[in-house]
Parts: structure tokens; sequence; C-alpha cells
């Protein structure tokens, strides 16, 4: 599996693990935050679908994708910064399609050909951008007037285009939850959202509000792919690699709740982050814990056990923890109950 | 072997007939026998390659079925459980003391108990909701383990995977399986066991029960039967005969790898059960079927299979939930009505037309990725079996007049069919 992980990190892989001081602490705490609200993009559309459809999309991570080469493609001709606000409106109006024309029509049948179909969804859109794209990286660059150090930290330097990620992120953040909490069209949503009948008995057209939260839904995954792609790399496998985090995150946070997908999606960026960041090893912790190492250590049955550093698990730690999850709190760390 | 899972209500005589444990003799004896023939009529080593493959999915897609079909849970990662027993079964091939001892065809026993294991363990937290939750527990566990087949490298073997040898086994009545017709044998045998053994158990209270959670998890808790339980039971004989599966795929190819239970192998089992259609027993098995003869002899013909698999499958999910076998059973109505034969016409002059069209559409599709992404210079291309300049005009027009006409005749022959449909379907003095 991919590196979830910011690319430029490897270049300070030679002061890592050495002397664990607050300036290093400081910088992966920037690298986990971009990864966490990266993450947090996809998973705010994918929980608000959720909570009012109750159906999961599992083609969310395929609209992220589908954002990061429709703004490739613009950025050719009008540069990179019309694609971030076209891609998206593209991303956005393909969603509020797939929703209208697709997921409606296979809603009658329950949510299991529902999920199914959004599945077929993520692989047809695969191979549509595999077969207008062909399967090669594309060479999808950040601007040029963010290619600069934004400061650095203890001889660590931290690009612009991160900060400017943390930024974008955070003002989606606020600008959704203003919407949500302090208009009137997100109130009408957040009543769709528990009491779909009542809303429509009152003069409401749900099934548009439905259509537009998952067209706004799908948008955000545009936005994130628009900005991740320069840095992750637009490839036909992006959505894959990022798809399935993206579902452990929002049952981590508990389906449905906007704050739960916040602190997953911000707890799943730091834990890969650090844990990429220090490496830490199985066999320091054994032996802190009194095992005694077996000699020799390759014919042993446990050497596997024995030989795994952090930074090899780091891409299975989310599962691991949305398993624990999953036996001592099933609802996810802020959901419902009955969810 | 054609009963519909969901029972009708309006016939509490045929509902209590559906639950009695004999297995109708004419199917499945047609099976066994064709089982029997087939290496004789397909004689090529590479037919044999394709049947020992077919055979292993259907299993697969039987074991599937057990939960989305007749349990309602959709399961993302149940290549793992497949891919466990597998690895189980290529590790006691290597334990040299242990394996002369067992004849090979037992070890389908232990690859099946291995898989049953891990689903008791998974499914004691997974089964407590159906529906979405279940679907991304099982995704996550299912990536999860993937995931450690690289970290674990003592039973999974890392990037490259483990490999076996079957012969070492005690040799069974004279037969070594050193060739591919005896594995085919071996393979058919436990095909013909396994999915008798699935058919009984879904006539099991437990397998009534399983369809009875899956409509009504509600109504059943009331009627005294723990929805839970009833899931983790099914999940539990799902995961064996998924177990079952994957050892007969270590059985034949003798390896496994990481790829035997990605998310990909789940994704694609789905694929084939959904296809065939999850409503009927013999579903799965029609698109395990069609699926591996699609994908082995498709994917050599076009790079683009996987493009044309999508559009089918999204297709089928939204316009024919019932997959091939709720199509096929769409006329048995017709059928008991001998009217049957009145459709032959009017589908012979739609569908004849519709595929003229999808042939042509799929030559533009295979055209324009040609322009797209061959080399410079090289403009001469081949499809059906007709070599051609894709940078001229002519077989543009050609391919454009052929899908617009096909699906020209579909749309002006479609209320025929319609006409035809209902006259077939009403039986004959009724008022229309």
């Amino acid at each position: 599996m991919e590196p979830l992980i910011l690319k430029q990190k490897s270049r300070r892989a030679s002061g890592i693990g050495i002397t664990p001081d607050m300036d290093l602490i400081l910088v992966n705490l920037i690298d986990g935050l971009v990864t966490g609200l990266l993450l947090f993009m996809l998973s705010a559309g994918l929980t608000l679908i959720f909570s009012m459809m109750g159906v999961l999309n599992f083609a969310h991570a395929s609209f992220y994708m589908l954002g990061a080469y429709f703004a490739f493609q613009i950025s050719l001709y009008i540069g990179f910064w019309m694609g971030l606000l076209i891609a998206p409106l593209v991303v956005g109006v393909l969603g509020a399609g797939v929703e209208r024309y697709g997921l409606r029509r296979v809603h009658q049948y329950g949510h299991v050909p529902e999920l199914i179909f959004t599945f077929g969804l993520a692989l047809l859109i695969e191979e549509v951008v595999q077969f207008i794209w062909g399967k090669n990286q594309m060479p999808y660059a950040t601007p040029e007037i963010l290619q600069f150090t934004a400061f650095s930290i203890a001889g660590n330097s931290i690009p612009a285009y991160k900060i400017f990620m943390i930024f974008i992120s955070i003002a989606i953040f606020i600008g959704l939850l203003y919407v949500l909490t302090r208009t009137r069209v997100g109130m009408i949503i957040q009543a769709a959202l528990t009491y779909p009948k009542t809303v429509e008995a009152l003069g409401h057209n749900v099934p548009l509000i439905f259509m537009g939260v998952f067209g706004v839904g799908t948008a955000l995954a545009g936005v994130a792919g628009v900005i991740a792609g320069p840095v992750l790399g637009t490839f036909p496998g992006m959505a894959f690699v990022l798809g399935s985090i993206v579902f452990v995150t929002i049952v981590i946070g508990g389906l449905g709740s906007l704050w739960g997908a916040l602190v997953a999606s911000l707890l799943i960026g730091w834990i890969t982050t650090f844990s990429k960041a220090y490496n830490l090893r199985m066999e320091d912790l054994l032996t802190w814990a009194g095992f005694t190492k077996p000699e020799p250590i390759w014919d042993s049955a446990w050497r596997d056990l024995w030989s795994i550093t952090s930074p090899q698990i780091a891409d299975i730690l989310p599962y691991i923890l949305m398993v624990l999850i999953l036996i001592f709190r099933p609802y996810g760390l802020f959901g419902k109950r009955d969810a | 072997m054609t009963d519909q899972f969901t029972s009708d209500p309006s016939k509490p005589a045929q509902r209590m007939r559906a639950g009695s444990m004999v297995i109708p003799l004419v199917p499945w004896g047609i099976a066994a026998v064709l089982l029997m023939v087939l290496p004789f009529i397909f004689t090529a080593n590479s037919a044999i390659t394709i049947m020992n493959q077919m055979a292993i999915t259907i299993i697969f897609a039987l074991a599937y079925n057990m939960l989305l079909g007749q349990g309602g849970m959709l399961s993302f990662g149940h290549a793992v459980y497949a891919g466990v027993g597998g690895f189980a079964c290529v590790h006691i091939m290597n334990m040299d003391d242990f394996f002369a001892g067992i004849p090979l065809p037992l070890l389908p026993i232990f690859g099946g108990l291995m898989g049953m294991g891990l689903a008791t363990i998974v499914g004691s937290f997974s089964t407590r909701k159906a529906g979405t939750v279940f679907a991304m527990i099982s995704l996550g566990v299912g990536e999860l383990i993937a995931a450690c087949s690289v970290i674990i490298v003592a039973f999974f073997g890392g990037e490259e995977g483990i490999s076996g040898d079957r012969t070492y086994g005690m040799p069974f009545f004279g037969v070594e399986f050193l060739q591919q017709i005896e594995v085919y044998y071996l393979i058919a045998a436990w095909l013909l066991i396994s999915a008798a053994l699935m058919y009984l158990y879904s006539r099991t209270p437990l397998g009534r029960m399983a369809n009875a959670v899956r409509d009504n998890p509600e109504r059943a808790e009331f009627l005294g039967y723990s929805a839970r339980w009833v899931r983790f039971f099914s999940f539990v004989a799902s995961g064996f005969f998924a177990g079952v599966a994957g050892a007969l795929f270590a059985v034949n190819y003798e390896i496994l790898t990481e790829e035997n239970l990605n998310t990909t192998q789940s994704g694609l089992i789905l694929l084939a059960t959904f296809l065939g259609g999850v409503g009927f027993f013999f579903g799965p098995i029609l698109g395990a079927i069609v699926f591996t003869l699609v994908q082995t002899v498709l994917s050599l013909q076009t790079e683009l299979w996987g493009f044309y698999l999508g559009i089918v499958f999204v297709v089928t999910v939204m316009f024919f939930p019932g997959g091939l076998a709720g199509l096929i059973m769409m006329h048995v109505p017709a059928m008991r009505l001998g009217k049957l034969g009145r459709l032959g016409i009017p589908y012979l002059k739609t569908l004849g037309a519709g595929a003229v069209g999808c042939l042509g559409a799929a030559a533009l599709i295979e055209m324009t990725f040609h322009l797209r992404h061959a080399s410079a210079g090289d403009h001469s291309m081949t499809l059906y079996w007709i070599t051609f300049d894709s940078h001229t005009m002519l077989p543009w027009i050609v391919a454009i007049a052929v899908t617009l006409i096909g699906f020209g005749i579909v749309r002006a022959t479609a209320p025929a069919l319609a006409e035809a449909w209902n006259d077939a379907n009403t039986p004959d003095g009724a008022p229309r």
C-alpha cells in the first residue's frame, strides 16, 4: 500500500529517531495535520451523505480522483487556480447526476444494492480514468507561486504548499460548519437528516436536498483531490489508496458524526505520521516488557513479531484502531448508539 | 435447485415443503454427469485449466452468496477467508511428515476449518449489525489482513507468497495428482460435495432463519431468534466453504500470494455473484461460469475488458438487480402457460439488433482508445478480424452507422417486444 504521507517527508529521514526533541515533534504535528485535514475533507462529505441517505458512497474516493484529474487537465490550459475553482464544480455536478439518475433508481431495491452500485461505480470510474488518461502518473505539479519554503524549524523546511493546504481545509471546514449551523439551508438539511418525512410535509423538496448534499459532498472530495493531486501523485490507483482509509476514518469517528470524522481524521493523520517518523521497534518494547529475544532469531516462529518496526506497520495502524474501536465501542468515538 | 429464497407468503403449503432436506435428483444428477463428461468434450489443457478455475470460483461464489443472498450481509473482504484457508493448506503441504500421512483429497477440510476459525474470530464482532456497518467492518478487516501479509512473513511469505508441492501427499488409491486431469476430478468432486452441502444448509431451519433475519431482523427477534447469532452462524459456515475454495486453489496452483487476499479479489467475487444473481441458489454458479469465461477469453481479446465489465455490472445493478438467474426465472410464468415460443421472434429482432449495436459501440470505444494510446505512427489496428487504419474516416463512419442502426432497430421493435411479453404472460382467454 502506498504511504499516505506527503512525499516531502523522506528528505528529513536522516535526522529522525535519534533525538525526539520539540522541533521534530512540531514538524510531525504539521505533517500529521496536513494528512488529517485532507482525510477530513473526504470523510466530511462521506459522513454527511451517510447520515442523510443511510448509504455509504463507496465511490467517494473516486470523485476525489476525478477532482485531481480534472484539475490537471484544466491546469494544462488555464493554470492551477482555475483548476481549483472549476474542477470541484464539475465533480459536484457529476456527483449530483449520479445521485439523481443512479442512486435514486437503485434506492428502491434497498441499502445493500445501493452499496453495490457505488462499488460498481468506483470500479467504472477507475476504468474510465485509465481509458482517458492511461495508467501512468500525470505530471500534475504544485503552482510555481507556492514553490518556496514558508519557514523552517531546526533545519526542516516546511513548503508553502503545505501551509496552503492547511488553510484551504480549515477554511472549508469553517465554511461548512457555518452553513450547517447558522443558515436556513443548513437548518433544513439538519432537519432532513433526522425527520425527512416531516420536512417534506412542511413543503421542502427533500429529494432535491439529498441531491444537493450529495453534490456538495462529492465536490468537497473533488477539492481534496485538486490540492492533494500534486503532492500525493495523480494516478489511477489514488482512489483505492485513500478510499479504504476514509471508510475506516468514519467508522472510527462514528458513522454520521461530523465531529467524529474530524477527530478521527486528525487522529489517523497524527498516528501514521508519528509512527513513520519515530522508528519504534517491537524488539525494544518486548525487551522492556521482560521477554528475552529467542536466538537465533531467524529460526524462531516469532521472528516477525520481533522484527516489527513502527514505520512498517504505520499503514495498518488505522485498521487495527478500527477493529479495537469496533470491539470496545461499536458505535465509534462520537456515534450514536443506534447508528 | 431453483427454489427462490424469498418465500411466497400466499402459498403456505409450499413454504412448508421448502424446508425439506431432500436433494432433487434430476438437476443434481445432470450436474454430476456433466462434471464427469466435460473433460472428454474439452480435452485441451487450457480448457481443463479454465474449468478448474471455474469450479473453484463456483464454490467461492456459492459461499459468498450464503452471506449476500441468503443472509443479506454484504462483505467486501471475503477473499481473506479463502486466502487464509489456501495459505494454511500450502503450509500443510510443506509439513513433510504430516502431509505424507494424509491423502490430498482431505486437504480442503483443513483449509475449510482454517477459514472457519478465522470467520469465528472476525464474526464475533462483525456480525452484530448487518447492512452498511457489516460491510465497513468486512472491508477494514479484509484490508488489515491483506496488509499483514507483507508483515507476517512467516505465514504469508511476504511479497512473493508461499508455494508447495501437492504430490508429496499420501497417494489416494494410487493416484498422486501429478496430472491436471486428476486435479480436475478432485476439484469436481469437492464442487459437488460442497454445493450439495450448501444447498442443504439453505434448507435447514438455520438457513431459513438467515432469510428471515435478512428480510426483517426485528420480527425475527420477536419470534425469539437472535438475529446476531443467526448472522454469526451464516458467517462461520460461509467462512468454511470459502476456506475450501481457497484450499482447492492451493491444490490447483500450488502457490498463494497477497493477491489471493486483497480487496480486488473480494471485489471480483462480489461481481461474479451479483452478475449471476443473488436471489436463487443457482445464480452464483451461473455467475462464476460466465465471469470466468469473460475473464479468461475477453481479456485475451481486449485491454479494455475491465471497462466493459464495469459497465455491465453497473447496468445490472441499476436495471436487473436479479442478475442472470433473475432474468432466466422471469420466463417461468410464460413457460408455465406454454407460451414461451411466442417470445422467440420478437427477442431475435430486438436483442439481435441490440447485440449489433453493442458491438458497434464497442468498436467506437476501441478505436477511440487506439487513437489516444497507441504509440505514435502506429495507425493500423485490428478489430473483429479486420485490419484497418484508425486515422481514416471510413471505419468511424461504418462503426457509427452500425451503432445507430442497431440501437435504432431496438427502439423501433421494443414496443412489439413489450406487447409479446404481456401476451406471453397472460393466460389465454383472460381479459386484457
